[in-house]
């Protein structure tokens, strides 16, 4: 039986907090790893110790074994969690902590290998008897094969990485003319992103469910199923909404999908927690899609409604524990619903965002799993999760009313997130009615996509700018004139668009606020200001008064659900755009240049491009004109706004 | 635990028929103001199509955007020459200027911006003895001078008018001025000045003679003489832009330091260098602030429209002061001299009132009462509301001129500063004594049903009426119906005269105050006069003893 007394965390975030939490729960000591960028992070304030790993890039510090397991090494740690991510499902690294003596806080090194590969994996789940998407996992990986097999399964066909996750190496191909380039670009980019060109080839199941079963397994052969999770909500293969139960799934499919997943478990000598994700589709049937040999970022949803506490499940399957319970004991009570909060731009294309926190108050009365510190940064180095809400209600309507509830209490300030959309998914009917498939976020897109910024969202804006700008001044001297009647000019930005607002005091706490619409018509909103302080605002709209947080730093002003510029201050010929000054919308590195100074450039002519955040940015001229100036190179990292290219606008541009 | 003061118990029933009809009374005063404010933006929005088409913003535009948004305003002088001179029916009056106290980049300013767009912006008596009194106020408070210029320089129209006997004398005031922003230089208060447009010879010292100059491109024009006089003066033809635009400036003359893209960009400099100014001093309050029991609002009723009922000066102090509350001083020694101390935004002061004329006894009290506020660093606040010394045997045998020339002196001399509102009446020597123009308080305000002068009208009728009847006793003539009835008719213009040039709009034209408020926002400007006031006795401007100079 291993035994072992303080647990590395090798991981980051909010998963590393739950981790320390659930192993300090049961009177392990923990000890926490960091880069340079995450030296004041949540995880490494609920660690008994830390110990630093190197630079923020992930290859130096979270991704290195060698450092990892010297910090083990330096505090005496005996046993290592991986978390998720990361090298949670990295053989090599499973075994290399079991080489240095230490407890893998996971299944055996053989079963994520075999699960790692899907190739592998399909054919070794269907000789235990489960169905995988019918396909092609052959050997055999020459075009002419891989085509001959695409035209026998038909179209449409998903051609897969074999060694694949997150939609890398993933391939959507409709009908036989576009196989070859499909094979070509996916086996390209497998090759450059998991070091394997391999590829697998199945029939393209759309319009199907995404449900997962969560498999728990101990070392003496008790493997159980605690039931399913519905991730169908996911947008480009990254699961945003997360529930249990399924509303698709009745006891009798829970039974069968149960059974299977225990099978596939059993077929690879699964020990620990685990996830078996399968595509089920309207009629029932349902296909084995892989399975993920660790804890799941969802995992939560399966605690609410099952009681039981996965981690300290994994912790005590480790230490040679056996299951406290029979498949039969697993009773699921209630539904859970799970929102991930990004810090992405959903009006943006979910551009991830960088910066810092400025307020952070989770909600109370909903369980909020997260690495946020108010103050912390949000490093471009890392996912872009910063954490999730958990609901449990009595029903599905009543968990969907909790969420909806704790999204809107919840405040997050600093960093735009996809808190609003995430509100208007659970409020979209599809979704409502529980008949969201993996294509739902995609199909109701246009649904789903947030609109501008009302004129009443701006006018409390508006006030908050005068608040700020006015520190120590009592609200009733905002905008007040002993003499002839002044407006305040406000200009805010939101998605490049400037909306000039002028604030005129009323008297009694009342302002008018008028956008102009264009050099004639504008249009006017009254909003009263009842109290002020420096973190939010009581105001009254249309008689509806309302508590709104807010927050500035430099131009910046943020709302809920709105991020704005105030962009009064700026110098001349940059307020509308095409000011020749290319600045980074983020953290990131420039990885291509397509203009040299002097040359003469055009509106929208491409000029570099950078990468951030995994994304790859491209920057084009606002201007026509000659460049003036580019005090970047490939290679070099830069900061969020930091100017890269500079224009000298046409005569008349 | 600070001890309690007592919170007045007002006895105005604002329930009542009668408070009704006087805040109505109160309403059409303050219209009045309004109107003649809204008629000079009305000039200057007319200019609008024009701005737009030069690429220029508005004064009252300008104003937007030098201050914080949202910064307080307190007005100064904003009806100067109302009613005088071709001020139309108003639409023409203000001086040129919009002047007043705000925000810009935190700190607070003294605010000039140029209305270009009355008469060009022309220097004339009014503009100049505006300009003369915002410096005054800015060596007293050591408040910057930010200033939006464009000026057409001299109004040749109303100099060779000869409509004013003193018409001449205007040349040597315009230059006090000059003078003056070289010696406000010297004592370390900074001038800074957005040239918009044109500063021609006079125009361009006050942009030259500024600390800090930004220029704006195709726009700023500032010379000695432009192309037209240079013609006249000596036959050469040269461009305005040759002469004086921006971009020489920048690049050749130096007379310049920043140089801005437009009217917005300039401002948005001038903004950056205020920026760079040091903070404002913190003074802190003696007592956290609290609003008065009884609402400011009420100030609009409380004085009547019948200027014989009389009014306890405690009725105005209970809507301004902090929680209402007020010590008085020693009331049972003259009731006609309300003295006593109260919070103000936290801060303490020495308020001084009139329920009526000043007695030998109220003079004594009141200068006491200053010394003792002296001892205790209180600021002094004055209401006025007083027909004058009061007159008669009993009082001048008292000692009423000597007690008189006591309290001028106190005021005069005090150390502390002083803050006036004219609330009611103030006539004769009582309106120096109680701190009136005459006497330098810091700032002065009126409401718009105030009057003040040398005497009632009613009051000069009766004495002409006196003075002639004794003069025809005297020569010992006897008095027909005739020499009676012309008698009434003079006494008749006199009055209408007299009542005519004490009223509150006639007084403010001429600058006797700084402006005249809205009785509702009495407390708003005294707190934003008192922090100004108080943060200005711990300025400490630096400056090179030579001035900022340009070389």
């Amino acid at each position: 039986m291993a035994r072992f007394h303080k647990v590395l965390i090798a991981n980051r975030g909010e998963i590393a907090v739950r981790v320390t939490e659930a192993a300090r729960g049961l009177g392990y000591r923990t000890v926490a790893v960091y880069s340079d960028a995450d030296a004041d992070a949540r995880h490494v304030r609920v660690a008994d110790e830390s110990v630093h790993l190197g630079p923020p890039a992930v290859s130096a510090s979270y991704l290195s074994t060698e450092r990892l397991l010297d910090a083990a090494r330096r505090t005496g740690a005996d046993a290592v969690h991986p978390g998720y991510g990361f090298l949670s499902e990295n053989a090599a690294f499973a075994r290399a902590v079991e080489e240095a003596g230490l407890v893998w806080i996971g299944p055996p090194p053989g079963a994520i290998e075999l699960m790692g590969s899907k190739r592998a994996s399909k054919r070794a789940v269907e000789a235990a008897g489960v169905r995988g998407v019918p396909g092609y996992s052959g050997d055999e990986q020459d075009d002419e094969t891989l085509i001959a097999q695409g035209e026998r399964i038909g179209f449409p066909l998903m051609v897969k990485a074999s060694a694949g996750g997150g939609g890398r190496g993933m391939r959507v191909v409709t009908d036989a003319a576009g196989l070859p380039d499909a094979l070509r670009s996916a086996r390209a980019e497998a090759t450059s992103a998991f070091g394997s060109g391999e590829l697998i080839l199945e029939r393209a199941v759309l319009g199907a469910r995404h449900v997962e079963i969560q498999v728990v397994a101990d070392q003496y052969g008790n493997v159980h199923h605690l039931g399913e999770r519905d991730c169908s909500a996911q947008r480009r293969n990254q699961k945003v909404i997360e529930e249990a139960p399924s509303p698709a799934v009745d006891e009798a499919l829970r039974g069968r999908m149960g059974d299977a997943a225990v099978d596939v478990a059993r077929s690879c000598g699964y020990v620990g927690a685990g996830t078996v994700e399968f595509l089920l589709e309207g009629d029932e049937s349902f296909w084995f899609l892989e399975m993920n040999t660790r804890l799941q970022v969802e995992h939560p949803v399966t605690e609410a409604v099952t009681g039981l506490d996965l981690v300290e499940l994994q912790l005590r399957v480790a230490a040679g524990e056996q299951l406290p319970f029979a498949q039969e004991d697993v009773v699921l009570m209630g539904h859970a619903i799970e929102a991930r909060l990004y810090a992405e731009d959903p009006d943006r294309g979910f551009l991830p965002q960088t910066g810092r926190i400025l307020r952070w108050s989770p909600p109370a009365g909903a369980r909020v799993d997260h690495g946020v510190t108010e103050g912390g940064d949000v490093s471009p180095h890392y996912d872009p999760m910063l954490g999730k809400v958990i609901v449990h209600g009595a029903d599905r309507a009543e968990a969907l009313r909790l969420l909806d509830a704790a999204l809107q209490e919840l405040v997050l300030l600093g960093v735009t997130s996809n808190r609003p959309y995430l509100q208007r998914i659970l409020r979209h009917p599809t979704f409502a009615a529980g008949g969201a498939t993996t294509r739902f976020l995609e199909e109701c897109a246009d649904d789903l996509a947030g609109g501008d910024p009302t004129l009443g969202d701006l006018a409390v804006a508006a006030l908050a700018v005068l608040v700020r700008s006015n520190p120590g001044v009592a609200p009733d001297l905002l905008g007040w004139s002993s003499g002839r009647s002044l407006a305040s000019i406000v200009a805010l930005e939101h998605l490049e668009t400037v909306h000039s607002l002028s604030v005129r005091r009323l008297g009694g706490g009342r302002f008018a606020v008028t956008r102009a619409v264009d050099e004639e018509d504008a249009e006017s909103v009254e909003v009263t200001l009842l109290a002020a302080t420096d973190e939010a605002l009581t105001v009254s709209q249309d008689g509806v008064r309302s508590s709104v947080p807010y927050a500035c730093e430099g131009d910046a002003i943020f709302l809920p659900g709105l991020a704005l510029t105030d962009v009064a201050g700026r110098p001349a010929g940059s307020a509308d755009g095409g000011s020749g000054h290319i600045t980074a919308p983020l953290d990131g590195a420039v990885t291509a240049v397509f203009a040299t100074v002097g040359d003469a450039v055009s509106k929208g002519q491409l000029l570099l491009v950078m990468e951030a955040m995994k994304m790859e940015h491209r920057m084009t001229a606002d201007v026509d004109g000659v460049l003036a100036a580019m005090p970047v190179a490939v290679g070099d990292q830069v900061k969020t706004r930091q100017l890269l290219v500079e224009i000298t606008p046409a005569e008349g541009a | 635990m600070a001890p309690h003061m007592h919170p007045i118990e007002s006895r105005l029933d604002t329930s009542s028929s009668e408070f009704a009809s006087d805040v109505r009374f109160m309403e059409q005063y303050v219209e009045r103001v309004r109107t003649v404010l809204r008629k000079q933006d009305e000039t200057e929005h007319k200019y609008l199509p024009r701005a737009r088409q030069k690429g220029k913003l508005l004064p009252t535009e300008r104003l937007a955007r030098l201050l914080d948004p949202g910064s307080p305003f307190v007005e100064l002088c904003g009806l100067a020459g109302y009613g005088m001179y071709d001020d139309g029916d108003g639409r023409y009056s203000g001086g040129k200027l919009i002047a007043g106290i705000g925000r810009i980049s935190g700190r607070r300013c003294l605010v000039v911006i140029w209305n270009y767009a009355i008469k060009g912006g022309t220097i004339d008596r009014v503009n100049v003895e505006k300009m003369l009194r915002i410096q005054e106020i800015a060596f007293r408070t050591k408040l910057p001078i930010v200033s939006c210029h464009e000026s057409g320089g001299g109004n040749l129209v109303g100099a060779s008018a000869m409509a004013d006997p003193w018409m001449a004398a205007l040349f040597t005031e315009a230059g006090r001025s000059y003078g003056q922003q070289a010696e406000l230089s010297a004592a370390g208060v900074p001038q800074i000045t957005v040239s918009h447009g044109n500063a021609t010879a006079g125009g361009a010292y006050q942009v030259a003679l500024s600390d800090v100059i930004i220029l704006v491109r195709g726009k700023s024009q500032v010379f000695l003489a432009g192309p037209p006089l240079l013609k006249a003066g000596t036959g050469e033809e040269a461009s305005a832009e040759e002469l004086g635009g921006a971009e020489m400036h920048a690049r050749i003359s130096g007379t310049g330091e920043y140089l801005a893209e437009d009217d917005a960009d300039g401002i948005r400099i001038a903004r950056e260098v205020v920026a760079q100014l040091p903070p404002d001093p913190v003074v802190a309050p003696r007592r956290a602030s609290a609003e008065p029991r009884y609402s400011p609002d009420e100030l609009i009723g409380v004085f009547p429209e019948d200027r014989k009922r009389p009014v306890a000066v405690q009725e105005v102090i209970a809507r301004v002061v902090d929680d209402s509350c007020f010590e008085e001083f020693n009331p049972e020694w003259d009731q006609g001299t309300v003295c006593g101390t109260a919070y103000l935004g936290g801060h303490l002061v020495g308020i001084i009132g009139n329920n009526g004329p000043i007695t030998p006894a109220g003079a004594n009290k009141a200068c006491l009462f200053i010394q003792q506020c002296e001892q205790r660093d209180a600021p002094l606040l004055f209401l006025q509301n007083t027909t004058g010394f009061l007159i008669g045997t009993a009082v001048e045998q008292a000692g009423q001129v000597k007690h008189s020339a006591k309290l001028i002196q106190h005021v005069a001399n005090t150390r502390l500063p002083k803050l006036t509102v004219l609330v009611g009446n103030a006539w004769g020597a009582g309106n120096y004594a109680m701190a009136s123009r005459a006497l330098k308080p810091q700032f002065v305000v009126s409401w718009p049903s105030a009057k003040q002068g040398v005497m009632g009208g009613a009051q000069a009728r009766k004495v002409m009426q006196v003075v002639t009847e004794a003069k025809w006793a005297r020569k010992g003539l006897e008095v027909t119906d005739q020499m009676k009835a012309g008698v009434e008719q003079q006494g008749q213009m006199i009055e209408m005269g007299i009542e005519m040039i004490s009223e509150s709009m006639f007084c403010s034209a001429r600058l006797m105050d700084d402006g005249i408020i809205d009785p509702r926002d009495t407390r708003r400007v005294l707190l934003e006069f008192l922090d100004v006031v108080l943060q200005a006795s711990e300025r400490q401007p630096v400056a090179p003893t030579y001035g900022v100079q340009r070389l």
